[in-house]
């Protein structure tokens, strides 16, 4: 049969299956081969909290979920197109969100009496006509690609788990993708075991030349390459982003870095990435909880290193003491906060921006710092330089917040080159003779920093309030004073020395739309679908949370009515709503799940009618 | 090339080293009360510095909180006095990215045996070359009079009128178990030992624990007597000396047996055991220093004092350099745009 091929915007792909299915694996080889293809990809890993769950459960299905497209692709998708289902569970909990008409390719291996059971159907779905409104293609995977590997030898077992392949292998015919940069990586993954390498291979291409042949597969889609900047680009995830923006961050300060730190999901993947870093100098501390990872770094930055430590919400909150430390001795820190659903365990998994109060305000004693969130994956590295200018400009503890969302899904980013990036060497105090611990820059207000080795400036600070200039121990009342007003001061002026806000969309709207962090994605989308069918609206995104930046209250001003969509119970806009004195209102989505661009729509479109009811 | 840090702190040192206690003394009051033992640390600390012949600004002090953390005051060199019980943690942080420097924590019972003890028996086990110093006074003296962990039990406090009911931290058996490889005992009525016992952590390459009994004459005046005090001290202390068997009394009259793995006391006068019986101190012997440390609160034998242990092993901070220059040496200093490439980039013309 000829097969048409068809040009497509964008589509929504999701694998789904049992965690020992290879979910994970297959969905990040479709985007990383997707992406460098030349179409924009934006994924979202979606796993149990459970390490393998038991098989066939619902609440053990793990799925990866890809958008691809030409144009920017600013989410991981509202709506399924093409779900990729191992297993009757993973049916069930997606099918919700497949679009009509959409496609379903099913193991009907996972389908079997136990299966079945395990995802509570009373009949097998496959069979009973229940999906008759998608385009449902069983196949016998397991079958399929026991033939295929029939006579090599291998063992069975690497036989079974080589299916995930063969599912990639279909999904690279269906949207026409390279099957080279997956060849290529497991040629380096499996180099030593020779037999795992040729059973993936050898489905793989069974896979595409599956879909090739049969008849199920009417189409072959593809998509006009997105426009990029030139440049080198790489996939890369929020956490990773992290990572290299440390390393990076310490080289453009020409000093070394330290990560004091202690794992919690979803934040860990920083720590292993930078513990494979020695390599380039760099010394990290596994410490024994949340409070040695800060204190150790606190450590490493009186010594004049670039010091970092990262968690997630119930580690910030043991952190907190020791940010107050970091605020009264004036020392440079970056502590980054992947956030998750909380309060306590809560949803370790699951993305949410509730840590906002506590990253603003946690702490005790009047203790200002800058607070900055990124706003997608890629931003992640670009906000990691910043927190470090900030922190190492104005020799203060800064907190940098990401999510699970941005931390784990990922997206292309244009590789810079160093002289790109902003010069953030410090200066440490050459002149003995000039120097005192608490002596400021007068336009910064940040203090001196000299630190141990260098002769002559041997001083000491610490917890107790001091004195200002000389540093000695003092509790003065107006010393205190005035000690309280200059630490708020100088983090005050950082507004000056911040990027204004851009007002997106059409100015003279109606509505605004406020965000932050990692919604970035979903409320662009949904401002630019509204743009389009004529609405008028505008969108500010926030990555500045403390000192805003210094435009904001006359943006707020303009307009009468204010959308704040958040992952929380609607902390910034209440944030907001005291600082400008004027009421918001607020979109709340608290249940594990990052927004959908559908979401944002459809409360611009309540809000917009409620209005015209009212006028 | 160098970068910032390593260009400002290795600048040569100008003048002399041949320091002199005074060197370290700033000019500021001690504010610890008259009579307080913490004065039997600080001066043995001042007089022992010179001794090490490194240069003041290669020296820092952390502290915790507690009458003891005001200790880096008192010192001129780099001070940094931290929160209630993390001093180890940030020493371990500043001598991690700085094994240049000659690291000191200045910590009381409560700020490490409490608040700290979990810094405390994990920077014993990771060996990090740190010298911690803890003023056991076995109360909570800058809160004013509360047990600690250290308190014993039935001890009278501020916060236990009818007598602490809790048991007592034993530190130097706390230390040895949590694989701290120096760990060593002294008294603040006996300051030449002290400066002695701090001289040898300043020289040993790791982890090396003090624990300096400190009478606080304000909230446990007295702490110490029974076995401190002038007229007793000779027949309640035993000096443990590397080689030297454990003889003990004023008249050197009694010496310390192993029954088994039992630490007896016998007469060395009465006929029934002589010098050859004794215990044989060794430091290198780690069985050994679990069965001296566990001495310590056993009414039949006198109170050990000394160096219970001081083991070889690498530090920390010297693995970690190792790390570091292994990987350099095995695959070259890392190139940052590899890194940022990773191994899928791809172009866009
Ligand atoms: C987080 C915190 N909790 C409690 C305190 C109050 N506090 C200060 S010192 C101290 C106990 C100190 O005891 P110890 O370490 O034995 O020191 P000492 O004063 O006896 O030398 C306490 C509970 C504090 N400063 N910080
Ligand atoms: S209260 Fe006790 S420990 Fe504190 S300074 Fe006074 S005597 Fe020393
Ligand atoms: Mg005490």
């Amino acid at each position: 049969m000829e097969k048409e091929i068809v040009y497509l915007d964008e589509i929504t792909v999701r694998f789904a299956g049992d965690s020992g299915d290879g979910m994970q694996l297959a969905g990040k080889q479709f985007s990383n081969a997707s992406a460098s293809s030349g179409v924009d990809v934006n994924t979202f890993p979606d796993f149990p909290s459970e390490i393998r769950a038991p098989e066939g459960t619902l609440y053990g299905v793990s799925a990866f979920q890809i958008k691809l497209g030409s144009n920017s692709v600013n989410t991981h998708g509202d709506m399924i197109d093409v779900l990729v289902a191992m297993n009757a569970s993973s049916l069930k909990v997606n099918i919700g969100n497949l679009k009509a008409g959409g496609m379903i390719i099913a193991s009907t291996k996972g389908f079997d009496a136990r299966n079945l059971k395990l995802a509570k159907y009373d009949s097998n779905p496959l069979e009973d006509g229940s999906l008759s409104k998608f385009n449902l293609i069983p196949l016998d995977i397991e079958s399929i690609v026991k033939e295929e590997l029939k006579g090599s030898g291998i063992h069975p077992k690497i036989v079974r788990k080589s299916k995930n392949f063969f599912a990639l292998g279909l999904t690279y015919w269906l949207f026409n993708r390279p099957m080279e940069p997956t060849v290529k990586w497991l040629n380096t993954k499996f180099k030593s075991k020779a037999d795992v390498l040729e059973a993936n291979i050898r489905v793989l291409t069974a896979g595409w030349n599956y879909a090739l042949k049969n008849d199920a597969f009417k189409n072959q889609y593809n998509f006009q390459p997105a426009s990029f900047e030139k440049g080198t680009y790489r996939n890369i995830s929020g956490n990773h982003a992290v990572a290299l923006g440390l390393v990076v961050a310490s080289k453009k300060a020409n000093i070394p870095l330290f990560l004091g730190t202690y794992p919690i999901t979803p934040a860990t993947d920083i720590l292993q990435y930078i513990s494979g870093y020695k390599k380039y100098g760099i010394r990290h501390l596994q410490a024994e909880d949340e409070i040695a990872g800060i204190t150790s770094a606190i450590g490493a930055s009186y010594g004049g290193s670039l010091a970092a430590t990262t968690t997630s919400g119930p580690g910030l909150s043991l952190k907190i003491e020791a940010l107050g430390l970091a605020v009264i001795t004036e020392l440079p820190l970056v502590i980054i906060n992947v956030q998750r659903g909380g309060p306590s365990t809560g949803l370790p998994t699951k993305p949410e921006q509730s840590d906002l109060y506590q990253a603003m305000y946690g702490r005790h004693g009047e203790a200002p710092l800058p607070v900055i969130a990124a706003a997608s994956a890629a931003d992640c590295f670009d906000m990691t330089i910043e927190a470090s200018r900030l922190a190492l400009k104005y020799m203060t503890p800064v907190i940098l917040l990401t999510d699970g969302y941005i931390a784990q899904g990922t997206e292309p980013w244009k590789i810079p080159t160093m002289d790109e990036l902003p010069d953030l060497a410090p200066k440490f105090c050459d002149d003995p003779k000039n120097f005192a611990p608490y002596k400021r820059d007068p336009k910064t207000l940040a203090r001196m920093w000299a630190v141990p080795g260098m002769q002559g400036m041997e001083h000491r600070i610490g917890g107790l309030e001091k004195q200002d200039i000389t540093g000695v121990v003092n509790q003065d009342p107006d010393n205190h004073q005035k000690m309280v007003e200059l630490r708020q001061e100088k983090i005050d002026r950082i507004t000056n020395d911040i990027p204004k806000l851009e007002v997106m969309g059409n100015p003279e709207a109606e509505l605004l739309v406020i965000g932050w962090g990692s919604s970035y994605g979903a409320i662009k989308s949904a401002v630019d679908e509204k743009l389009k069918e004529g609405t008028k609206v505008a969108f500010v995104h926030l990555k500045h949370m403390n000192p805003f930046p210094s435009n904001l209250g006359e943006i707020v001003e303009k307009y009468d009515t204010i959308l704040v969509p958040e992952m929380n119970m609607g902390q910034l806009k209440n944030i907001l709503q005291a600082r400008f004195i004027k009421p918001m209102i607020g979109l709340n989505k608290v249940q594990g799940q990052p927004f959908k661009t559908s979401d944002i729509k459809f409360k611009i479109d309540e809000i917009l009618s409620q209005k015209e009811v009212v006028q | 090339m160098k970068n910032l840090l390593d260009e400002a702190i290795s600048r040569p040192h100008i003048g002399t080293l041949e320091y002199q206690p005074k060197d370290f003394k700033p000019d500021v009051d001690v504010r610890w009360c008259a009579g307080c033992g913490g004065f039997s640390i600080l001066s043995p600390v001042q007089r022992m510095m010179p001794d090490l012949g490194i240069p003041k600004e290669k020296i820092a002090f952390i502290s915790g909180i507690g009458c003891s953390g005001r200790f880096p005051y008192y010192m001129d060199v780099y001070g940094f006095h931290g929160i209630h019980g993390r001093a180890i943690a940030i020493a371990s942080g500043l001598k991690i990215s700085r094994p240049d420097l000659s690291v000191w924590v200045a910590t009381g019972d409560g700020d490490n045996m409490s608040i700290g003890g979990n810094h405390f028996i994990h920077g014993c086990r990771r060996n990090v070359d740190l010298n911690v110093i803890m003023f056991n006074n076995e109360v909570y003296s800058l809160t004013k009079g509360q047990y600690s962990p250290t308190s014993h039990k039935g001890q009278i406090t501020k916060s236990s009128p009818l007598g602490a009911l809790d048991e007592p931290f034993n530190p130097a058996a706390l230390a040895l178990g949590s694989g701290a490889t120096f760990v060593a005992r002294g008294f603040d009525k006996d300051r030449a030992h002290l400066q002695h016992l701090f001289k040898r952590a300043a020289e040993h390459k790791g982890f090396a624990f003090v624990e300096v009994y400190v009478n606080c004459n304000i909230f446990n005046d007295g702490a110490f007597d029974s076995f401190a005090k002038k007229d007793v001290r000779e027949d309640k202390t035993v000096m443990l000396e590397h080689g030297k068997p454990l003889i003990f009394g004023k008249e050197k009259d009694k010496g310390v047996k192993l029954d088994g793995f039992k630490p007896t006391v016998v007469s060395l006068t009465d006929g029934s055991h002589s010098v050859a019986d004794l215990l044989v101190h060794d430091e290198k012997d780690s069985t050994l220093a679990f069965i001296l440390g566990n001495m310590t609160y056993n009414p039949e034998v006198p109170r050990p004092l000394g160096i219970f242990q001081s083991l070889e092993r690498p530090s920390y901070d010297d693995s970690v350099q190792f790390q570091i220059d292994h990987e350099i040496e095995t695959k070259g200093a890392g190139s940052i745009s590899e890194l940022l490439k990773g191994k899928e980039s791809w172009e866009v013309k």
